[in-house]
């Protein structure tokens, strides 16, 4: 998953996402931080775009979750 | 548009929407549009242990093309109404 600024979107929900980094998630190790920086993302590839509420983020301990990655979309 | 009009009518409803990646949200029915894409508020992953993922988040959009499920319950929607109009929709899709 993807966390940024939304900056823009259009019809199909292509995104413009600004400051972005990806969140790898893994059941070996704790989630980690990949930084992206300015990203267009094409609709076709998105499946949710969720708000972050920045309260939820803080209690949530990052270095500690253990999860599989979220399965691929399968149409 | 029949489903389109089914799912306006569901707005303020409680429902659980189950994505293609197997992924699993209850929320609030805020709104949807054409393509059948949804928001949802409040909402809470049905198995938070497995899909951690989305406990910062408190509202979403889902694109309508990742739906695989959307699950009410059976009082919100009069089945035989639903199948009728469906059927009816379907004859006018084939005649055009």
């Amino acid at each position: 998953m993807i966390v940024g600024t939304l900056k823009g979107f259009d019809q199909t929900i292509n995104l413009i996402l600004d400051e972005s980094h990806e969140r790898v998630y893994s059941s070996q190790q704790g989630v980690e931080q990949v930084v992206l920086g300015l990203y267009i993302i094409r609709g076709d590839n998105v499946a949710v775009v969720g708000e972050i509420d920045d309260e939820a983020d803080k209690q949530v301990d990052y270095v500690n979750i253990r999860a599989e990655p979220l399965n691929p979309v399968q149409h | 548009m029949l489903f389109y009009s089914f799912f306006k009518s569901l707005v303020g409803k409680d429902v659980v929407v189950e994505l293609k990646n197997d992924l699993s949200v209850c929320g609030t029915l805020h709104s949807v549009d054409q393509f059948l894409n949804i928001k949802l508020t409040e909402i809470s992953v049905t198995d938070p242990d497995k899909y951690p993922h989305m406990l910062s988040v408190k509202n979403c959009f889902i694109r309508g093309s990742v739906v695989r499920y959307v699950q009410l319950p059976a009082d919100e929607c009069d089945t035989q109404l639903l199948q009728d109009a469906a059927r009816k929709e379907a004859v006018q899709n084939k005649k055009r």
